[in-house]
């Protein structure tokens, strides 16, 4: 067995049921820990209150205005890396192939962006990626609040990166070797997913429906 | 950082004797109990953007990295890492989470006590949605139950749960309260048997503002509504909040709800005090366990439901142009962002609003027992500045807020910048403009 082989193989499965069984156990004891039934006198219904927490869930992507000239900086250094990996995993050929085959489906509905376009994102978010990084490490408060989740997320994100970049353009050795780094680098990140900080992704939906929904609840600001 | 630790630890605590470990387990306990999905998911979900300092008046103010928000909550994070979180065995067993010890939290006293009014600005800005200053009020609950609270709250809280009053007075506030309704010419309702109404008062008022206090009397007078004062009940601020003792809070929680239920009332009126309005608004309910008989509404609410129905009238001002300060507790905890408003509309005020209005509006800088605290004056001095610029930039020449321990903190600022503004009562007004 070819170390790609082993990549695209029995290191792939594994990787997935890890991420598959640690992200479910992660939700499931987070959400176990049970609800406390509040007593007081609410200004909205729930059914009024749920809908302003799922309009939360969109309205929380956009910056209050009031907070802008501070954090403008960050947001579009964060939106930009966020847009530029999902369009390279979600939308560039070589990615679309993969999940093709990983979940065993035709999909010829699914559109990708030309080569040329993807590689120009990929140089851009490996370069936003970098501005994020040195922000973790400007900004006093940032530096303060960093710990190992981010900086081994970081090491993950550019190492898959750079190896992606590196077999798309045929540079840094042998084609194989580069591809096996780098599905390498995506199944150490499906790996760490459960653990870290990259659950994110999955509590970002419930953290902005609670607050909405609750705050509503007070009238209070969302 | 040590020197606020310095000062409370040890002899700061009521429970002096405990040893370390008895601490850890008492905070640890406290902790747990709050150990929910809705507080798990907030935990859960910090991305570590820092964007929380962003929003924080302490943080703008100083730029000092250690009030980050989220930094404050952190014993209460690596407590529930450690004992309650997905991979609690885990970390446990490798020791990848340690335990929350003494040291750490007497090291977070100031952070979470001094830098920290629960204003909830940092809520708003985050843009996973956590509820910031919650985790934060629960890391001040295990402060409490680990006897390393501050002791200026945990005396207060203790002396207010036991007397009613957060401190010894030369003569019980009652007799204040007549005696202020005395120099006014006003007659007051106090400790009748039976109303719709239990009104309280902030006792900051009692004792600096009694122009407050008289506007409350007249107002309630006019209105011809049924309403008492209670001896027994009086007071609006609740210190065991402050200080983030629940056990405390409860018994001067109690002190209030039990006398409106004795009274019958359908209506608790919480005077101009913000955390007052928390406390029982949105808290005691909860603390006790139980849903409440009456409805708890702030005064300025109240006040706004009086002008829809037709019963406040108001005459108008004289066209000088006024800034309003939104109290945190109020406008962003609580929701009451129109009655202010409609009352000062009502009243023809020319309101410049601020650049943080609403629910945006920076902190006064004292809220949440701030005020009460020697050792956070100058942290405290520096917040305040950011709102007196904020204030000055309205061009408005006169300045009004409707809550005491704002006032308390506006005060304070006024003297320490020879500020040209007095802080003026929203009620205060109101009582002024009511038609005869």
């Amino acid at each position: 067995m070819t170390l790609l082989e082993f990549s695209r193989g029995t290191m792939l499965h594994i990787a997935l049921i890890v991420f598959v069984f640690g992200v479910l156990w992660r939700l499931v004891t987070t959400f176990m820990l049970g609800w406390r039934k509040r007593k007081s006198e609410w200004r909205t219904s729930a059914g009024q209150s749920a809908v302003k927490g799922a309009i939360a869930v969109g309205n929380r992507s956009w910056p209050h205005p009031e907070f802008l000239n501070r954090t403008a900086f960050g947001e579009a250094v964060g939106y930009g890396y966020h847009i530029g990996l999902f369009a390279i995993v979600l939308l560039g050929a070589p990615h679309v192939v993969f999940w093709k085959n990983l979940f065993g489906i035709n999909a010829s509905w699914w559109p990708t962006i030309p080569s040329g376009i993807i590689s120009v994102v990929s140089v851009v978010t490996i370069f936003l990626l970098l501005i994020a990084t040195i922000r973790r490490y400007m900004p006093p408060p940032l530096r303060r609040i960093s710990n190992f989740d981010d900086w081994f997320t970081l090491v993950i994100l550019f190492t898959l990166m750079i190896t992606g970049v590196m077999a798309v353009f045929g540079i840094g050795g042998r084609y194989e070797l580069i591809l096996a780094a780098h599905i390498i680098a995506f199944n150490v990140l499906l790996i760490w997913f459960p653990f870290s900080k990259l659950m994110h992704a999955f509590y970002i939906l419930p953290a902005r429906f609670f607050i909405g929904y609750t705050h509503a609840k007070k009238g209070a600001s969302t | 950082m040590n020197t606020a630790t310095q000062t409370y630890s040890g002899k700061a605590a009521p429970e002096d004797r405990l040893s370390p470990s008895e601490r850890e387990e008492r905070a640890m306990a406290e902790f747990a109990h709050h150990f929910g999905a809705y507080t798990a998911t907030n935990l859960e979900s910090c991305i570590h953007c820092g964007m929380c300092a962003d929003a924080c008046h302490y943080y703008i103010a100083t730029e000092d990295p250690k009030y980050t928000p989220i930094l404050k909550a952190e014993p209460f994070k690596q407590a529930y890492r450690r004992e309650s979180g997905a991979f609690a065995p885990f970390f446990k067993l490798f020791g990848l989470k340690k335990k929350v010890t003494t040291e750490q939290l007497e090291e977070w006293q100031e952070l979470l006590f001094d830098s920290c009014s629960q204003c909830g600005r940092c809520s708003l800005i985050c843009p996973m949605g956590i509820e910031v200053a919650e985790m934060i009020e629960i890391g001040r609950r295990g402060m409490a139950a680990a006897g390393l609270a501050p002791k200026p709250l945990m005396d207060r809280a203790k002396h207010q749960a036991e007397t009613g009053q957060p401190e010894e007075s030369d003569r019980p506030y009652s007799e204040v309260l007549q005696d202020i309704a005395r120099d006014h010419d006003l007659n007051v309702a106090l400790d009748k048997d039976k109303a719709d109404i239990l009104l309280c008062l902030p006792r900051t008022d009692l004792e600096q503002n009694p122009e407050s206090v008289a506007a409350m009397i007249k107002i309630f007078n006019k209105l011809g509504v049924s309403y008492t004062f209670r001896s027994d009940a009086l007071i609006a601020e609740n210190y065991g909040y402050y200080a983030g003792s629940r056990g405390l809070q409860k018994r001067i929680t109690k002190r209030i709800t039990d006398a409106a239920k004795k009274l019958g009332a359908k209506l608790v009126i919480v005077p101009e005090c913000g955390h007052a309005y928390t406390a029982l608004r949105w808290q005691a309910a909860e603390i006790l366990g139980e849903e409440l008989p009456f409805r708890v509404r702030h005064v300025t609410e109240f006040l706004a439901e009086q002008l829809e129905a037709g019963k406040l009238k108001l005459s108008k001002v004289n066209g000088e142009s006024f800034a309003f300060h939104d109290p945190c507790q109020l406008v962003r905890k609580g929701g009451i962002m129109d009655a202010p408003r409609q009352l000062m509309d009502a009243m023809g005020v020319n309101l410049l609003e601020m650049h943080n209005k609403k629910g945006f509006s920076f902190c006064c800088g004292g809220g949440g027992g701030v005020n009460d605290l020697d050792s956070a004056r100058e942290l405290r001095s520096r917040a305040q500045q950011l709102k007196l610029r904020e204030i000055d930039d309205t061009g408005a020449k006169r300045f009004l807020t409707s809550c005491s321990d704002c006032r308390v903190s506006f005060n304070e600022a006024g003297e320490h910048y020879d500020w040209n503004k007095k802080t003026e009562s929203l009620i205060e007004l109101v009582a002024t403009q009511i038609k005869e």
